[in-house]
C-alpha cells in the first residue's frame, strides 16, 4: 500500500483516509524501535536528503533515524554548511541535489511555501519538515498518533492548542489534522498572536486559556518562538506565563485524564511549568518516540514497495 | 509633412464631447479635423506622405496615457529598457507613459531626467514623461532639486516604491511643489504597520502562513496625505489605490470640495483578489497587495462615481530570477502595459463604466492630472496621439509574445477580449495589432 501522491506538503491537502493510513502504518513501525536490531530492509538502496535551512535537533534527528531504521541512505545538509552561504538559490540547490538522484528530499525552510515550490521543480518526493509559519505535517501526524494511542480515538475529543498561533506551523497542521479526524479544536492565545480569520480553518478561538481548555481531553502547549518575534507581542515572559502558561492550577479546568502535548523545545516556566511538563499527564517524550515511527511510515508510504 | 486619415471608426473623445462615426484627419502630427466623411485624396497623391487607415468597426480615441510605469532604465536594464518598455506600451495602446523615479541612479536631478528623455527620443516607441523624485535618493529626508526637475521636463514628483514616512517632510514637499504647481504622486503605506508583510492580511495569508498587510497600512497614509493636501493646498495624487477605505477617504475628500486631490487604480487591483497568491504564486505578489472582493467592488464603484480619476498600470518589470524564489524573498510587482486595456474593458462589459468613461480614465483624465495640455483629446490642434481599439478581438495572453523584457504577469494564459489595433503617436503608426 502506498500513498497516491508524490509529496507530503501539508495536512490541509491530506484526506482523512490518507491520515488514517499513515497513522496505522506508523503504529506497525513503532515496534522496530523497540527491537535490539533496530532496522528493517524496506528502503535499502533509497536515498533520502534532509535539507535543513533552519536549526533543528528533534525533527532532523527523527527523520534521519527513521530513514536509517528503514535502511535508506540518509544525508543531512544544513544551510550553514551548504552553498546557501555562497548565495546559491534554493532552486539551484534543489536541482543540483536532484542530479544526484535522491528518492526523497526532506525540507525545512524559514519561508512559508518553499516545499510547494520545490515539489513543482523536482521529480523526487518532497516532505515538508516545517515551512516558515505555514505547516509542519509530520509533527501533527505524530501528535495525532500519540493522542490516538493514549485515548483510543480522535473522533469527538476536545483539543485545546494554546500559545503563539500566529507564528506556529504546528498549530496550523494540528488544527487541520484533528478537525479532519473529527475532534473539536479550541485555540487560545493573546490577540496579538492570533492570525486573521483563523476560525475558518475549522477551530474556535478564545483569548483566555481557561475558556479554551475547559473540559479538554488534550492540551497542546506551543513554544513561544522568541526568534520569530521582531516586536514584543506580549509585555514580558512573566506576564505571558501568568496569563497563558499551563500550571497545575489551570489544569483543573481540563478533564481529569487530560493529555498534555508540547512540540518542543520547551521553555520551562514560560508556556508550561516544569511540574506539568514532567507530570503524569505529559506525553512529551512519547511524542518524540512516535515521531520516528510516523516518519518511517511517511518514507514507506512514499517510496516503499514496487516503484510505479 | 505626414498626413493621416482614419476613416469610418467610432470616434470617442470625451474631452471634446464626441462619440460617433467620424473620420479623423491629422497633419504634421496634429489633429486637423474630426468630421463625418472627409474626402479621401486622389490615389496619385497618396504616396506623398499620406496614410489612410480604415477603422470600420473599430473604436478611435485619443491615445491612452499610463501615468504609472516603471521603465527601469537607467540602472536596471536587465528588467526593462526605455526601448522595450515603450514597445510594450505601444502594444497595449498607450501613446504616452509617465515613468517613475526609482531607477539607479534615482531620477532626483536634471541629468537623469534629461538622460531618460534623450533615450526616449532616440529609442522610445511612445512619448515618455519622467516623474522626478520628491526626495534625494528616495530617502524621504531632503528635497530633490525640484525646480530643476521641472525645467528638465518632469511632469510630476513621486518617491513611488516607497512612502514618505515623515509627515513633516511630506508637508514640506507639498508646500515647495506648489511653487511649480507640481503634482505629488503618493505611494501610501504606513511602514511601521506590518513592516514585513508580503500579501494581503486575511484568511488566505493565515492559510498560507504568510505575513499579512492590513488595509489600514494604506488607509492611514491616504488619510494623512489628504490632511496634508488640505493643509498645504498642494496637488496630491494617490497612486495605485487598493483598499475600500482609501476609496472612501478620497471620495470624502472630493465631496468636501478638495479639488487638488486625484487618484488612480491599477487593473490588477480591480481584477484579482488575494486568492491569486494560492500556491505561492510570486507573480501575484505586488505592493500594495491584491486585496479582497470587497475592495475590488469599492474600487469599481470609485471608478464609476468618479472618485478614482485614472486607470494606471503600475507596470513593474522584474526579472525571472527575482520572482522564481521563495515567496517572501520574491520581488514585488507585475507588468501591466499589455494587459491593461482588455482588463479595463471588462469593466465596460460588466456595466461598471461606459466606454466613454473608460477612455476618460485612460486618456483625458491622466492628461489633465499630469498637465499634458496637448494630449488626452482629439480636438483640433492637439497632438495626433491616437489609439484604435478592436473591442471584439479575442486573444490569449502568452508571455513569450509580450514585448516587455520581463514576463512577470499573473495573467499568462488568460483569455482576453479587446486589444489595440493600432497605436499612433504624432500621426505615425507605432504599433499594429
Amino acid at each position: 500500500m502506498r500513498l497516491k501522491r508524490k509529496d507530503i506538503l501539508t495536512i490541509e491537502d491530506l484526506g482523512r483516509d490518507e491520515i488514517e493510513l499513515i497513522l496505522s502504518t506508523a503504529e506497525s513501525f513503532k515496534e522496530v524501535s523497540d527491537r535490539e536490531i533496530k532496522k528493517v530492509p524496506t528502503l535499502r538502496g533509497r536515498t533520502i536528503i534532509n535539507l535543513f535551512y533552519e536549526a533543528s535537533t528533534r525533527t532532523r534527528t527523527s527523520f534521519e533515524i527513521a530513514a536509517k531504521r528503514m535502511s535508506a541512505d540518509a544525508i543531512n545538509i544544513s544551510a550553514s554548511s551548504s552553498s546557501a552561504v555562497k548565495g546559491e538559490t534554493l532552486k539551484d540547490t534543489a536541482k543540483n541535489l536532484e542530479a544526484m538522484s535522491p528518492d526523497c528530499i526532506v525540507l525545512r525552510h524559514p519561508s512559508s511555501g518553499t516545499p510547494q515550490i520545490l515539489s513543482r521543480l523536482l521529480r523526487c518526493s518532497v516532505i515538508n519538515a516545517g515551512d516558515g509559519t505555514h505547516e509542519h505535517p509530520s509533527q501533527a501526524l505524530l501528535d495525532l498518533l500519540t493522542v490516538k494511542q493514549r485515548l483510543g480515538k480522535i473522533q469527538g475529543l476536545k483539543i485545546a492548542i494554546i500559545g503563539d498561533i500566529l507564528h506556529s506551523r504546528v498549530a496550523r497542521s494540528n488544527i487541520y489534522g484533528f478537525a479532519k479526524l473529527g475532534a473539536e479544536v479550541n485555540i487560545a492565545g493573546p490577540p496579538t498572536m492570533m492570525p486573521c480569520e483563523i476560525e475558518k480553518t475549522g477551530c474556535r478561538a478564545f483569548n483566555r486559556i481557561e475558556d479554551a481548555i475547559k473540559d479538554a481531553d488534550v492540551i497542546m502547549m506551543l513554544r513561544i518562538q522568541l526568534e520569530r518575534q521582531k516586536t514584543g507581542l506580549f509585555p514580558t515572559a512573566r506576564e505571558y506565563s501568568q496569563l497563558f502558561g499551563l500550571d497545575s492550577k489551570k489544569l483543573e479546568y481540563a478533564k481529569k485524564n487530560v493529555v498534555i502535548l508540547h512540540p518542543g523545545p520547551v521553555n520551562r516556566g514560560i508556556e508550561i511549568s516544569s511540574d506539568v511538563a514532567d507530570g503524569k499527564y505529559s506525553l512529551i517524550l512519547e511524542q518524540v518516540k512516535n515521531g520516528v515511527a510516523v516518519r518511517m511510515a511517511l518514507f514507506y508510504l512514499l517510496m516503499g514497495g514496487a516503484r510505479e | 509633412m505626414n498626413r493621416l486619415l482614419i476613416k469610418g471608426g467610432r470616434v470617442i473623445d470625451p474631452a471634446s464631447g464626441i462619440d460617433g462615426l467620424f473620420d479623423v484627419y491629422a497633419v504634421g502630427g496634429k489633429i486637423a479635423a474630426v468630421k463625418p466623411n472627409l474626402s479621401t485624396p486622389a490615389p496619385d497623391s497618396q504616396s506623398d506622405g499620406w496614410n489612410i487607415i480604415d477603422a470600420t468597426g473599430l473604436i478611435v480615441c485619443s491615445g491612452f496615457i499610463d501615468m504609472h510605469t516603471h521603465l527601469r532604465e537607467p540602472g536596471y536594464e536587465y528588467k526593462e529598457t526605455i526601448k522595450t518598455g515603450t514597445m510594450a506600451a505601444a502594444a497595449g495602446g498607450f501613446t504616452s507613459i509617465a515613468c517613475m523615479a526609482n531607477t539607479n541612479p534615482v531620477n532626483d536631478n536634471a541629468s537623469v531626467a534629461r538622460y531618460i528623455l534623450k533615450k526616449a527620443a532616440e529609442e522610445g516607441a511612445v512619448n515618455v514623461f519622467p516623474v522626478g523624485a520628491i526626495s534625494k535618493e528616495l530617502k524621504g529626508e531632503t528635497l530633490a532639486e525640484i525646480g530643476e526637475l521641472k525645467d528638465s521636463g518632469c511632469v510630476a514628483l513621486s518617491d513611488d516604491g516607497r512612502p514618505i514616512v515623515n509627515s513633516g517632510f511630506m508637508r514640506l514637499a507639498m508646500e515647495y511643489a506648489k511653487l511649480f504647481n507640481f503634482l505629488i504622486i503618493s505611494h501610501c503605506e504606513d511602514t511601521g504597520l506590518a513592516p514585513d508583510g508580503v500579501m494581503n492580511e486575511g484568511f488566505i495569508s493565515t492559510k498560507l502562513g504568510l505575513r499579512g498587510i492590513p488595509n489600514a497600512k494604506e488607509d492611514i497614509m491616504v488619510a494623512r496625505d489628504i490632511a496634508l493636501a488640505e493643509l498645504t493646498g498642494g496637488r496630491l495624487h494617490i497612486a495605485h489605490i487598493s483598499t475600500k477605505g482609501a476609496v472612501e477617504l478620497v471620495r470624502n475628500a472630493k465631496q468636501r470640495g478638495l479639488l487638488n486631490i486625484s487618484a488612480e487604480a491599477a487593473p490588477h487591483h480591480f481584477t484579482l483578489t488575494d486568492e491569486a497568491v494560492m500556491g505561492y504564486n510570486t507573480n501575484a505578489k505586488m505592493n500594495p497587495p491584491l486585496r479582497a472582493k470587497t475592495d475590488i467592488d469599492a474600487i469599481k464603484i470609485g471608478l464609476k462615481d468618479g472618485t478614482i480619476d485614472a486607470i494606471a498600470t503600475d507596470h513593474a518589470p522584474q526579472n525571472i530570477d527575482e520572482k522564481d524564489v521563495e515567496f517572501d524573498k520574491a520581488a514585488n510587482g507585475i507588468i501591466g502595459l499589455e494587459t491593461a486595456l482588455p482588463l479595463s474593458l471588462r469593466l465596460v462589459d460588466e456595466g461598471v463604466v461606459s466606454l466613454n468613461t473608460l477612455v476618460e480614465k485612460l486618456s483625458a483624465n491622466p492628461a489633465k492630472i499630469l498637465g499634458l495640455s496637448t494630449k488626452g483629446s482629439l480636438a483640433n490642434g492637439k497632438d495626433a496621439d491616437i489609439t484604435i481599439v478592436d473591442l471584439n478581438m479575442e486573444w490569449v495572453v502568452d508571455v513569450k509574445k509580450l514585448k516587455s523584457k520581463s514576463k512577470n504577469t499573473p495573467f499568462n494564459g488568460w483569455r482576453m477580449k479587446g486589444m489595440a489595433s493600432k497605436t499612433i503617436v504624432a500621426g505615425k503608426v507605432v504599433y499594429e495589432g
